[in-house]
């Protein structure tokens, strides 16, 4: 089997699909054309980017320059998560706790894949590493952001009932467990569809990629088995620890709840 | 659950108290005594209580008893000074679910009958909330009764009851409540001596 190559031209053809949303958002005044086209640009832009740094990092496996693109992929999602929250904790809060968030769960459950599972030679094999490190930061920062969204949504809207039951004298981990159980279950709904989705109604990317390049279809199912699982532990436990992390930090030493820490963005 | 009768209740000692640009206040509570706070609405009448409960930030110092309130953690002197808020929230589906210790005679004081606990809170009407929050707060047996308005939603009938609730709980155990009412003649009736919050000063009347 040949790979069929794309030409710009081809491309071009595809794009066309996006000026078409984008005309039919002006016309409906959903105020989205701007950012349909800048989001379609990014696209194109970063990922011919990552294309042409990934050919260098394979000619020349080089660990400091892996370990840099890893960290700037690691900035990138954080700001990500917060970009476009509704309402986000003030200062570094914001930012930091999903960094650290995908850090802990993304990092740890990549490098237990590659050195435990797949146990390449060197195990930071680029060719394997950067992609499946971009796979699970990828949908990690969806669970962590709808997560963090709706913690802060849900808990601006219910202020009188977290207050209510602070001053009932239950502890902060009290008076916020439902919300915190909503918030988590929200982040995790969506990689749990994935997975019982998958086969039936979706063919996964990275699968259907594989398929297109010409790999046999059973070994590229094992993979994607794979990458499902790591996705759904690397979502669900970053969710867990960022709704976590950002829960308490809505609350101070003496359990008063502090929205003010929340500012619009 | 087992309940102290006899539990010695305190007094409230607020010294230096400053709250939201308002202070400082110094006020002693003895045991067992009511006292009145009434004010326009906007003057700060509920921000005092709040500060009190340590739910909002303020400076200077309470004791209920010998205990100041940043010797003990948040939820622990919430738990000796109740707050009862101007408009009560449910969050469970039954009523039932919100009381960790029952004791029945509390229901029926305030006219309430068996079968209240299984009532769905979505159901229940602006004076069922009220009078049940004030036995869901009476319920954790605080020392010192914050209460906000807490017979605004009430007929004549009920706010009789719950006066007559508060005033029995307040004897039998000796607790201290500060009282906040647009109600003159309530406070008159219900109270020793009365405070008024306007333009940031509070004063004796």
């Amino acid at each position: 089997m040949q790979l069929v190559s794309l030409s710009p031209f081809d491309l071009f053809t595809a794009s066309l699909l996006l000026f078409i949303l984008a005309f039919f958002s002006v016309k409906m005044r959903l105020g989205l054309s701007g950012q349909i086209i800048i989001a379609g640009l990014r696209t194109t832009v970063q990922l011919l980017l990552i294309g042409l740094v990934l050919k260098a990092l394979f000619a020349h496996v080089n660990p400091a320059l892996l370990t840099l693109i890893a960290f700037l992929m690691l900035l990138a999602a954080g700001r990500e998560i917060i970009a476009r929250q509704k309402r986000k904790l003030a200062g570094w809060w914001g930012y930091g706790i999903g960094l650290l968030s995908v850090f802990i769960s993304s990092f740890s459950i990549t490098i237990l894949a590659l050195a435990v599972i797949i146990n390449n030679k060197p195990w930071y094999e680029p060719q394997y590493s950067i992609p499946l490190l971009g796979m699970l930061m990828g949908n990690t920062i969806n669970g962590i952001a709808l997560g963090l969204d709706r913690l802060y949504q849900t808990t601006w809207e219910q202020k009188m009932v977290v207050e209510a039951r602070l001053m009932l004298g239950q502890e902060w981990t009290k008076a916020i467990e439902d919300i915190r159980r909503e918030s988590i279950r929200s982040g995790m709904i969506p990689i749990i569809n994935s997975m019982a989705v998958a086969g039936i109604v979706s063919l996964p990317g990275m699968m259907t990629g594989q398929i297109l390049a010409g790999s046999p279809p059973v070994e590229a199912v094992k993979y994607q088995i794979l990458i499902m699982f790591m996705i759904s532990g690397g979502t669900g436990l970053g969710t867990m620890a960022a709704v976590w992390i950002a829960s308490r930090r809505l609350f101070d030493r003496r359990h008063r709840l502090r929205l003010d820490r929340l500012k619009n963005r | 659950m087992h309940i102290h009768l006899t539990q010695a209740m305190s007094s409230l000692k607020i010294k230096n108290f400053c709250f939201n640009g308002i202070g400082p206040l110094n006020i002693l509570l003895e045991e067992s005594e009511c006292i009145g706070i009434t004010g326009p609405s906007g003057a700060g009448k509920s921000l005092f209580l709040r500060a009190v409960a340590d739910l909002d930030m303020h400076t200077g110092e309470i004791f209920c008893g010998d205990v100041e309130s940043e010797s003990i953690s948040g939820p622990g002197w919430r738990k000796k000074v109740g707050l009862l808020p101007s408009e009560s929230s449910w969050w469970f589906d039954c009523v039932g679910e919100h009381f960790d210790n029952i004791e029945f005679e509390f229901f029926t004081t305030l006219g309430f009958k068996k079968g209240v606990l299984k009532w769905q809170t979505n159901r229940l009407s602006s004076g069922e909330r009220q009078r049940l929050s004030l036995l869901r707060l009476l319920s954790n047996r605080p020392e010192v009764l914050l209460l906000d308005e807490p017979t605004a939603n009430l007929d004549s009938e009920n706010r009789g009851l719950a006066e007559k609730i508060v005033t029995d709980y307040r004897i039998k155990n000796r607790a201290s409540v500060l009282w906040v009412s647009h109600d003159i003649d309530q406070l008159k009736r219900m109270t020793s001596r009365c405070f008024i919050i306007d333009n940031g000063t509070f004063a004796q009347i």
